[in-house]
């Protein structure tokens, strides 16, 4: 039996791996490690697509993947700024899906709260399908989702760092209460972690660096696919709980019963 | 508001010298295995002694980049607009006291050798030019972004030190880096470099990246002339200075570049020579102690030493360049700044690169983030 498919907007997906389409080493290994994990949504920067060549590299690359492009805004600093980013990316790739990203520390590339907030706001009445990358903040998902956003996408570690879900317990609080689609991205080191996150009740995750800078992307791309559909068979076939204590074979309210 | 100047004044030249001798083999392995580094390590990894820890170092530095900035390097050109100089830089082509024909290009000439790096597949270009604030200030400068800004995604300016507002006007027009070195962090050495000019004035100079700071510039390049003085020594105070601007000016991004002394026509020999194996050492360090500083390689250097670093710490090189006004049509005979050490073409160095495994990146940036 199949997993159930996702739904955002008006798109349904069978796989709930997304993948980022940078720090490849070559083109043909992104595309081939895209294909081999089964993903139907991978994101790129606008900033690296040149709108003014006809044949650029990164568009013709993605061409045979048959994914779905979620431009992203990466390099903006401002909510001005990603959301004239998000329109152009909607001219030139006439999509009106947008990862909005807006990271005005480019040493860590955290994401800032409040113009994400503003831009997600300002998008949404524009018609887009917002994705916001965030902070793992319960309260800032839930201001997200006044704001009209499509999905919430906290990070489980600063991007790019392999750590893992080290924003476990503010995960589990915003999967709990959320009326959008939770895609847990950035810091997801290992198809471990993607299992544990989908175990967990997430929607879907996000992968780049673990992929790109393996040893054997493709390879990678494919352990990952794997540990996000089993991740996510526990879910849906619900995980026992996990007990703190034995139970003591002369249980201490047994008297009552006597 | 206080200033790089007020940190750079607590050191000491000598000082530094001395601790940097001081550095024993087990203080650079607890800094390499140490999570969080600071400026001190910095400096165990830079001292002579780390010379022995140097292939351990390479494969952090290898590793590290690769996390960070995944398997790719980002591809410029320099497009010089002037060599006309009111400076008097002992080792630099341009001059003043080098009595040759000086070129400044036009509008016209200017679109000339754009279409030229266009038709190489640039979309990143470093605009380049001496110290002549009457013909080539900001007004100068302003006109040619303008021009430019259609053409290319990213624009780079590597030019004399100007004053904040100066910097707000040329990120307003669409400018996205400032190069700016402080070419030696040793005073009384400076001043004999730099004899006349307005360049002369230490501190102005020193100053420079603060003012680009709080002109709200995307991101700065650093780095010190290696050649001038002890390379050690200079690169600590380059990477304090990093340090420094790096916490004030938070929203930045920094980039460090390796000028190696180059000969070039009328010049003095350097004091101080620097090594292949010194050179990647410093890089190294670099590396090690800041994992996301962009680590800029230019045509200064050799081909071997070029097709090595695209694995080991380099995030973005430059190709083909050409370090004269017009060099790449106008005026091909006019004087050069100095005399680059590889000359192959934008194809080469792409399939260079992708030999390597890595991916040649020719556009990472968009207009849409620079002043709109």
């Amino acid at each position: 039996m199949n997993n159930q498919p996702l739904i955002i907007a008006d798109r349904t997906f069978e796989s709930r791996l997304f993948l980022g389409t940078g720090k490849f080493g070559n083109l043909s290994e992104m595309t081939d490690s895209i294909i081999a994990s089964g993903s139907e949504l991978v994101t790129m920067a606008l900033k690296r697509i040149d709108s003014q060549s006809s044949e650029d590299d990164l568009l013709n690359a993605l061409k045979p993947t048959k994914s779905h492009l979620l431009p992203n805004t990466s390099g903006a600093r401002t909510a001005k700024e990603a959301v004239l980013a998000a329109q152009l990316a909607r001219e030139a790739l006439e999509t009106n899906w947008v990862k909005l990203e807006i990271h005005p520390d480019p040493k860590y590339l955290l994401p800032d709260p409040i113009e994400t907030l503003y831009a997600t706001e300002e998008l949404a009445k524009l018609g887009f399908v917002v994705m916001p990358y965030i902070h793992a903040d319960p309260v800032l998902c839930k201001r997200l989702e006044d704001a009209g956003t499509a999905v919430v996408m906290p990070l489980g570690a600063p991007i790019g760092t392999n750590k893992g879900l080290r924003t476990l317990d503010f995960l589990e609080i915003i999967i709990a209460q959320s009326n959008v689609p939770v895609v847990v991205d950035a810091g997801i080191g290992a198809p471990s972690d993607a299992a544990k996150a989908m175990e967990m009740g997430a929607d879907a995750v996000l992968v780049n660096t673990a992929i790109a800078v393996a040893r054997n992307p493709v390879n990678m791309a494919l352990a990952f696919k794997e540990g996000v559909i089993a991740g996510r068979r526990a879910f849906e076939s619900g995980l026992g709980a996990i007990g703190n204590h034995a139970q003591a074979s002369s249980p201490l309210t047994s008297f009552l019963f006597d | 508001m206080k200033s790089f100047k007020d940190f750079f004044e607590k050191y000491q030249w000598d000082e530094v010298k001395v601790k940097l001798e001081k550095v024993t083999l087990s203080d650079v392995e607890n800094s390499l295995q140490k999570k969080n580094k600071t400026i001190d390590d910095f400096l165990n990894f830079l001292s002579p002694v780390a010379a022995q820890k140097l292939e351990v170092m390479a494969i952090m530095t290898q590793q590290l980049t690769q996390k960070r900035f995944g398997k790719t390097i980002q591809l410029y050109a320099p497009l010089y607009l002037s060599n006309e100089c009111q400076n008097i830089c002992t080792y630099c082509g341009f001059s003043l006291d080098n009595s040759i024909k000086r070129k400044t290009l036009s509008d016209t000439e200017l679109m000339i050798e754009a279409t030229v790096l266009k038709s190489m597949g640039v979309n990143h270009v470093l605009l380049v030019s001496g110290e002549a604030n009457k013909t080539v200030g900001i007004d100068y400068f302003l006109n040619a972004v303008r021009l430019l800004k259609t053409h290319f995604a990213n624009i780079s300016i590597e030019v004399q030190p100007l004053l904040e507002e100066e910097y707000r006007q040329l990120h307003d027009a669409g400018v996205n880096a400032v190069l700016v070195y402080q070419e030696t962090y040793h005073q009384e050495v400076y001043k004999e470099y730099h004899p006349k000019g307005k360049k002369s004035n230490f501190n102005f100079r020193l100053e420079t990246p603060d003012r680009i700071g709080k002109a709200g510039i995307h991101k700065m390049g650093l780095g010190v002339l290696l050649g001038l003085e002890d390379w050690r020594v200079d690169s600590f105070f380059n990477a304090l200075h990093i340090d420094y601007l790096q916490k004030q000016y938070w929203k930045s991004r920094y980039s460090v570049s390796f000028p190696r002394l180059r000969p070039a026509e009328g010049i003095i020999e350097p004091n101080f020579m620097m090594s292949d194996k010194d050179l990647l050492q410093l890089i190294c360090a670099y590396r090690i102690w800041n994992e996301d500083l962009e680590i800029s390689i230019s045509t200064r250097e050799n081909e071997k030493f070029r097709d090595h670093i695209i694995s080991l710490g380099a995030t973005a090189m430059s190709a083909a360049s050409k370090t004269n006004p017009g060099g790449y049509a106008v005026d091909k005979e006019s004087l050069e700044q100095f005399e680059t050490s590889d000359e192959r073409s934008m194809d080469e160095i792409k399939n260079i690169i992708k030999k390597a495994g890595y991916d040649p990146i020719m556009k990472d940036w968009d207009s849409v983030y620079s002043g709109v």
